[in-house]
């Protein structure tokens, strides 16, 4: 079996494990709320701040939400935003990186110039910024980490597509009269996918990290909707009554993280067999 | 040498010059009149008028930018909404916060991260290096917010041995101030150090691959000669780079940090102005924060070919 080329044996015991973790998550984020029955905004006063106990498995929230519920549909806002700001990012840079490296000259410089500004910007602070101007929301949150981690994207497209676009086989296309459009799409586009495919499960990551960031900041996904970000921002005042509040909401974080992580560096090794050794 | 750093020194004049419309064109996009902020719901259209001419919003925007851009050039930032105080002051103020915990949290991260990598990549796929990965991995994976979070309920609220809420300055009060620095500082370290020992393995692994090292060896050398005058230099020198960004986003980053510890530091001032809707605090955190992280870069790659030999200035 062989995916971009590479053969599927190679990817290693923590590659599995985190491809593992992240399907758990991502099924968990899909199937959760449609096999576990139960609203993540009821209220039931009795299980205020209680700890993990009968008719509430992971105990009740400040309001005496149900703490399980809420982690479940925190995993779905999670993915969903995760995947929806990484597609935004790629392919957004994808486009801008294939159109500045291959066509070479001031639209180059033009869009090299804008990315390098961009890139000239530590990602959380032009993040925070985008917030400012979008306002909290889910919407506000995959445009403002799409833009800001783009120019990532586009430095990666721009050197690979520099580097292809003097080899024989994209000379051969144009002799052959094929258009640049088409050159860029049949020939160049496809050159550049393993690169991204790396980068894109690092931003993967990336992205569920400042999402949550945000969220604990209270520029991210807005109360009541639960996020696993701003689960942990409003247990904070109840740390000492209800420390489940705490550890639960980062753990989850920290274990999808590790998934990513773990999975992001398998896909790596997979394409630089050098650091295997 | 002194063309390399002139030339580069020169090139991040129009970065900032970029960075600087950049932010000033994000602050424009923010919905809502500044002059109707200013002065609340309640004012008189007249009133509202005569602010904005005052404030010079009436004029075309390049104007705008260019009026802006002078002020700023001269350390005027404006003065906070809020408080009506000037902001310059206050950045700098709040920045001698942040910057005490960073950089102590980053020189100490460098300090048990690069060794630990190179240890790592030496006795690669060893036990050791097994070890050293995954932990780093582990802490790569954990949020600064979530462990900060944890440590403040474990030490300060079950055993009560640190402050919780509140900072003191090191220079008011160094004994104090160092018992609040503990926790943050051990948060960003233990977050940070995970993705510089990662770095200084892979760039050790790279290196040592390299020829002349098989040619220190068989000269003789000891391993320790081999790994410390032959590999470090070469192989510190990318780390040397993330170390640059850790630093310059840090001041970003720690907004977070400064949340969880209740500390009076430039990111939290940044947050609190974007939910103030202070538009001027925010600007300048912005301006402040993005050139600081220009101002590191350069410097980093000034330092660079001191680290290594084969950049020749």
């Amino acid at each position: 079996m062989s995916v971009l080329g590479l053969s599927l044996p190679r990817l290693r015991l923590n590659g599995l494990l985190g491809m593992g973790i992240l399907t758990t998550v991502v099924l968990v984020a899909i199937l959760g709320p449609v096999l576990v029955s139960g609203d993540p905004l009821a209220l039931d006063f009795r299980a205020r701040l209680m700890g993990p106990g009968p008719g509430h498995p992971l105990g009740g929230d400040e309001f005496g939400r149900d703490v399980m519920m809420r982690l479940i549909h925190g995993a779905r806002t999670s993915i969903w935003i995760a995947f929806f700001t990484t597609c935004f990012a790629i392919l957004s840079g994808l486009v801008v990186g294939i159109l500045a490296g291959f066509l070479r000259g001031w639209t180059d410089r033009v869009l090299m110039m804008f990315n390098d500004a961009l890139l000239a910007f530590p990602g959380l602070l032009l993040a925070l910024g985008f917030m400012a101007v979008f306002g909290a929301s889910r919407h506000g949150i995959i445009i403002a980490l799409g833009l800001a981690y783009m120019p990532a994207v586009v430095r990666v497209v721009r050197g690979t597509v520099l580097s292809l676009r003097e080899r024989e086989f994209v000379e051969a296309s144009r002799v052959m009269g094929n258009s640049e459009a088409v050159t860029m799409m049949r020939h160049i586009l496809p050159n550049c996918l393993a690169p991204v495919t790396v980068l894109a499960t690092t931003m993967f990551g990336w992205v569920i990290l400042a999402e949550s960031a945000l969220s604990f900041l209270g520029l991210g996904v807005p109360p009541p909707e639960p996020s696993w970000g701003n689960m942990l921002s409003t247990a904070r005042p109840y740390a000492a009554q209800a420390p489940h509040l705490i550890l639960l909401p980062g753990l989850c974080i920290s274990i999808t993280l590790l998934g990513v992580n773990m999975f992001g560096d398998a896909i790596r090794d997979w394409l630089d067999p050098k650091m295997q050794g | 040498m002194l063309k390399f750093l002139l030339t580069r020194i020169a090139s991040a004049v129009p970065t900032l010059l970029i960075v600087t419309a950049a932010i000033f064109a994000l602050m424009r996009m923010i919905p809502g009149d500044p002059a109707v902020l200013m002065l609340g719901d309640m004012a008189q259209p007249g009133q509202v008028e005569e602010l904005r001419q005052r404030m010079g919003l009436d004029q075309p925007l390049p104007i705008q930018f260019v009026t802006w851009l002078g002020k700023v050039l001269s350390g005027d930032f404006g003065q906070s909404i809020a408080t009506g105080e000037p902001v310059l002051p206050l950045i700098f103020e709040r920045f001698g916060v942040s910057a005490s915990v960073v950089l102590i949290a980053v020189v100490l991260a460098s300090v048990i991260a690069v060794p630990a990598g190179m240890i790592a990549a030496w006795r690669q796929n060893s036990l050791g290096d097994v070890a050293i990965v995954g932990t780093a991995t582990l802490m790569l994976s954990v949020p600064s917010f979530w462990l900060g979070l944890m440590l403040l309920t474990v030490f300060g609220l079950w055993l009560g041995w640190l402050p919780v809420v509140g900072y003191v300055s090191l220079a008011d009060d160094p004994t104090a101030g160092l018992l609040y620095l503990i926790m943050p500082v051990l948060t960003l370290v233990m977050v940070e150090a995970g993705a510089i020992t990662r770095m200084a393995r892979a760039s050790t692994i790279e290196v040592a691959r390299l020829e002349y090292i098989t040619h220190a060896r068989a000269k003789g050398l000891s391993e320790r000669a081999v790994m410390w005058r032959h590999a470090f230099r070469n192989a510190f020198a990318p780390t040397w780079t993330l170390i640059g960004l850790i630093l310059g986003s840090l001041l970003a980053n720690i907004a977070v940090t400064e949340t969880v510890f209740t500390i009076p530091g430039l990111g939290r001032m940044l947050i609190d102005g974007i939910f103030a809707r202070d538009y001027p605090v925010v600007q300048g955190c912005m301006l402040f924060i993005a050139f600081i992280y220009v101002a590191v870069n350069l410097l980093v790659d000034l330092i660079y070919p001191l680290l290594d030999p084969r950049v020749a200035a």
